[in-house]
């Protein structure tokens, strides 16, 4: 199955989505990441029996920490599917890259100091 | 443990305000056990802030230690001169930390980044609860293991007021009424008479009343033991 998803998408592995840690997602959004997601395996499907539920908690969390800094949570999401969803992942893909077009470029800049 | 919140990001991100390079200090005692200012504290909060400031178009340089305990000066001095390079440090540990360090170092600016709530454990993953409030006479003995004078709101000692209610208490819907726990507990173990005495004056000189504390161990300053 060959699919194209959006080339603005950059894949990190992890073993398991409990592996996801807020700091990885927070640290992406410090370095310049206009948007982070974490696409894990389906709910009750995990083969480590939590992780994915695990990820779902830390992002909300992100998602917290972001929206008191005033940045929009949605720059930060979970998806869950399954590693036979091809197709679906590179909708997924396409749907977060849409999305963040619509946000625009991230406010965290790397500005130098004024 | 001492037990402690932190601050939201605003209040710290205004502490640091005019800051350019700043240490964010976390400590490996109480705070790291309440999850409040341990290793992953430090990192959530630098990264928080780094997301904010550069966000503000005016980026922080921000280094991160977390010392053994802030409340012990052998470990404050592991410091040293160093804590000079900074405009500013943050503490994250509880409110005896950035005292010692401003103590030890006067010249420097320690911002407390928790507000340091009360003596107390975990009831569950992510609850802490307040159970001492440090009065220098225990008496716990003398009430089933409760305290009356952390738990009560009004620290009384012959039992509850009027307000109790239906095992709650009037000054807050979420507490329970810890007398009429004790009650309950003392007449389960059919010990209800313990508590019908009238009790002496409570000795306050060696609570926060008397002023501040010192606990001086002859035997430790001596050095016998
Ligand atoms: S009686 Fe005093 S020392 Fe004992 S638990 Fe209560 S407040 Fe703490
Ligand atoms: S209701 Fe109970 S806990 Fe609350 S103030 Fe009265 S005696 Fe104390």
């Amino acid at each position: 199955m060959r699919l194209s998803y959006s080339a603005d998408v950059k894949i990190i592995q992890v073993p398991c989505t409990g592996r996801v840690d807020i700091l990885h997602l927070l640290n992406a959004v410090e370095d310049g990441a206009d948007g982070v997601y974490v696409a894990g395996c389906l709910e009750g499907e995990c083969h480590y029996i939590e992780g994915n539920l695990k990820a779902r908690r830390k992002v909300a969390h992100v998602k917290k920490i972001l929206t008191e800094l005033g940045i929009e949570p949605e720059r930060v999401e979970m998806y869950n599917l399954s590693s036979a969803q091809g197709a679906r992942f590179a909708e997924i893909a396409n749907e977060m890259a849409e999305r963040i077009r619509a946000l625009g470029p991230t406010p965290v800049k790397n500005h130098t100091a004024a | 443990m001492i037990v402690a919140d932190r601050k939201s990001l605003e209040e710290i991100l205004g502490m640091v305000a005019d800051n350019k390079k700043i240490l964010i200090l976390g400590c490996k005692g109480c705070v790291t056990v309440c999850n409040v200012g341990g290793l992953k504290e430090v990192e959530i909060l630098t990264s928080s802030l780094k997301i904010a400031r550069k966000k503000a178009g005016n980026p922080i340089d921000i280094d991160i230690q977390v010392l053994e305990r802030q409340c012990d000066t052998e470990y404050v001095a592991e410091l040293g001169e160093a804590v000079n390079d900074y405009d500013s440090v943050i503490s994250m540990a509880c409110g005896v930390g950035p005292q010692f360090l401003s103590e030890m170092y006067k010249t420097q600016t320690f911002y407390p980044a928790v507000n340091t709530t009360f003596f107390g454990g975990a009831t569950q993953h992510g609850v802490w609860e307040e159970r001492c409030a440090g009065c220098g006479t225990c008496g716990i003995h003398m009430f089933g293991g409760l305290c009356p004078i952390a738990r009560c709101a009004k620290s009384l000692l012959h039992g509850p007021c009027g307000g109790s209610s239906k095992g709650i208490c009037e000054v807050n819907a979420d507490t329970e009424c810890i007398w009429d726990s004790i009650v309950k507990k003392k007449m389960e173990a059919g010990q209800l008479a313990d508590l019908m005495g009238v009790r002496g004056l409570k000795d306050w000189t060696t609570a926060r009343d008397g002023g501040p504390r010192r606990s001086i161990r002859e035997e430790l300053v001596q050095g016998n033991i």
